[in-house]
Parts: C-alpha cells; sequence; structure tokens
C-alpha cells in the first residue's frame, strides 16, 4: 500500500534517489510532448497549436483518475498526500502574474528546463530571470508577507466545496476534459498557422 | 506539416499523467518546478553572502537544520528533469543551440521578453506556492481548489495578456 515513502519509512536518500528518477520521466515527457518549444506553447494563446491544453487535462485527469482507484482498492492512502492549501489572495494574484510571465517569456518553469535541457537559449535566459524572480520575491517578503499568508482556507478540497464525492467530481472533470478536446481540434482549424507550426 | 515528429499529446499527457500518480504513490507528493528554482536561489545567496541568509527570516528557514538546501527532493527532481529532457532531445534529434523565436522580432527583444517573464513567472510562482506544476498539475490531480483556481488564474491572465503581446508570436 503507497504512499511508499511513508508506509515503508523510507530512508531519505531513498526518497531523494526517486525524485531523481521522477524527474527523469517529468523532463522526458514534457520534451517528448514539444514543451521544450516556446512558439508551441504560446500558440494555447492564438489557438494555433493547443497542445497546451490537450497534455495537461489529460495528465490531470489520468493522475487523479488513476489515486482515486488506488485509494478505491486500497492500494493508495491518499489522506497521506499532499494537498496544496489554499490562501485565496495569493492564488489568484499569483496565478495573473504568472500569466503575464508566461506569454512575456513563452515557458512556464518547467517547460523552460525542459528547453534548457536541448539547448533552447531563451530558455535559459528564461530560467535566469526565473532565478532573479525567485529573489526578488525573497527581498521583498517582508512587504508580501500579509499577503501571501492572508485569507487561509486549509487544504481545502473541490469536491467537498461542490458537496460531491470524489468519484463523482473526477467522473465530471473527465466529461469536461473531453469537451475542451473538442473545443480545441475545432480551434487549431479556425486559427491554424501552417506557417508558424511548419517551423515547429 | 512537420507535427509528427512530437509526441501524440494525447499520449504525451497519460505519461505525464503516469509520471505524476508515481510521485504521489511513492513520494506522497506532486511533481514541481519553480521550487527547484527556489531552491537553486537561496542556495546561491546563501554561498555569495551567508550573515544576509542568516539574518533574514525568509532564506533562515532553509539553513535551520544545517544541510544544504538542495539536499531536496524538488532540487533533485529539476536536476532529473535536464538530464530526461537532454534524452529526449538525443532520441529525436532536437539536441541545438539556438534562440527559438518569431522571424518578425529580434534576438535580443526575445530574450528580454524571456528573462522579464521569468521573472514573472518565478515571481507569481512563489506568491502561489506552486507554478504550472506544482500548484495547477498537481493541485488538480489531488482535488485542491488551490490548483483549480491557480490554473484558471494563469491560463486567464495569459489569454488576456496575450492580445498586448501579440506581435511576440504572431
Amino acid at each position: 500500500m503507497g504512499p511508499l515513502s511513508v508506509l515503508s519509512e523510507f530512508p531519505e536518500w531513498i526518497n531523494l534517489l526517486i525524485a531523481f528518477a521522477i524527474g527523469i520521466g517529468f523532463g522526458f515527457a514534457l520534451e517528448q510532448a514539444g514543451f521544450s518549444s516556446s512558439r508551441k506553447l504560446a500558440g494555447m494563446f492564438y489557438g494555433y497549436d493547443t497542445t497546451v491544453l490537450k497534455v495537461f487535462f489529460t495528465a490531470a485527469i489520468v493522475a487523479l483518475a488513476g489515486s482515486q482507484l488506488l485509494s478505491f482498492f486500497g492500494l493508495l492512502d491518499l489522506s497521506q498526500v499532499f494537498v496544496n492549501p489554499y490562501y485565496v489572495k495569493a492564488s489568484i494574484l499569483g496565478g495573473i502574474i504568472m500569466g503575464a510571465g508566461f506569454i512575456m517569456g513563452g515557458y512556464c518553469p518547467g517547460t523552460s528546463i525542459s528547453a534548457l535541457s536541448i539547448g533552447k537559449i531563451d530558455g535559459m535566459v528564461f530560467l535566469l530571470g526565473g532565478l532573479f524572480g525567485a529573489f526578488l520575491f525573497a527581498e521583498t517578503y517582508p512587504v508580501i508577507q500579509s499577503l501571501a499568508n492572508g485569507s487561509y482556507k486549509g487544504a481545502l478540497q473541490i469536491n467537498e466545496w461542490l458537496g460531491v464525492t470524489p468519484g463523482v467530481f473526477t467522473l465530471l472533470l473527465i466529461l469536461a476534459a473531453v469537451l475542451l478536446f473538442w473545443v480545441a481540434e475545432l480551434a487549431e482549424k479556425k486559427f491554424s498557422r501552417p506557417d508558424i507550426t511548419s517551423d515547429l | 506539416m512537420n507535427k509528427s515528429k512530437y509526441m501524440n499529446p494525447y499520449l504525451a499527457g497519460l505519461l505525464l499523467g503516469l509520471v505524476l500518480l508515481a510521485a504521489m504513490y511513492l513520494s506522497r507528493r506532486g511533481l514541481g518546478a519553480s521550487g527547484g528554482i527556489k531552491y537553486a536561489m537561496v542556495a546561491m545567496v546563501g554561498t555569495v553572502d551567508k550573515q544576509h541568509a542568516m539574518e533574514s527570516s525568509y532564506y533562515s528557514k532553509y539553513f535551520e537544520n544545517g544541510e544544504n538546501p538542495l539536499k531536496n527532493w524538488l532540487a533533485l527532481e529539476v536536476l532529473g528533469m535536464v538530464l530526461g529532457g537532454f534524452i529526449s532531445g538525443a532520441l529525436s534529434h532536437r539536441l541545438k543551440f539556438k534562440i527559438e523565436k518569431s522571424p518578425k522580432i529580434s534576438n535580443v527583444k526575445r530574450l528580454t521578453f524571456a528573462f522579464v517573464g521569468g521573472a514573472f513567472f518565478v515571481y507569481g510562482a512563489q506568491l502561489a506556492r506552486g507554478c504550472t506544476s506544482g500548484a495547477a498539475l498537481s493541485g488538480m490531480a489531488v482535488l485542491s481548489v488551490a490548483g483549480f483556481v491557480t490554473m484558471m488564474a494563469i491560463f486567464g491572465s495569459a489569454y488576456i495578456f496575450a492580445w498586448f503581446f501579440r506581435k511576440l508570436w504572431i
């Protein structure tokens, strides 16, 4: 029964080795998906390439449905798995700042690492900017601290919030994802930019 | 069109989802990327100016246990990502030093916006306690409201700002 790191009491170095192995899989999947290309990622916001949506939502529903199934069959204790805490203002404002960074820089942090790994210089510069952004946050922390730690709601889960079971919510998310995939396929036809996509 | 050189997006999504599921099953946590960048920055500040790091309430918590801040799950995962991406690029013949940009803009413009975009993104990720990987994707997989809200804020904001920055891309 999982999670293995808790229930079999791994020494720390095994958990770090797992982290490295997980990272290899993560980096491999992102690069194979084409996430090492900023113009491919930016296509999401102009409609000519919607790979971001397809990969992102497929991954989310696979991990969600997979973990729910493992839990249902008693193979994974989900109460031991980290659930991101919800700080209302920090999540919304942080997300808005990230969205602006996404369209200016063409990457998110994970995809910039993917770009760096195959030699994209714009990815390396994005990461340098990222180090600077982390530094700026640390240095402005005293000013932004109360905003960052305010409106705390705990590790709130969306199914509780909607008053449904995790299984019902998983099913709803799968249906929503299928609908989004259909819209994405239509968008790629409508906003097609062969001059860009043939370059990628 | 030569799109077939990348993996089918639904298949790549399945692969990414299984990697995330493995992280949840093995290490009871999700994936991350901006956190690894933060630990690299904290380690750099600790090397350059240890006194400043120990006096600041922000940095000092990363040095409390006396260990290097890079001896950390996210830092090792990010190191693995570089190797994983390199293997994928080598297998698909994509290893090449280049600046990727629209032909309509200069290299300097592309790199300036890449730097500014990176700074914005990671600043926002520190505020929201995670980026597209750690907050949005991993959060959604554990049904976290924070995950769904962050995902909608990132993509909603990027759609709005996309109009202002369209000359960078199309």
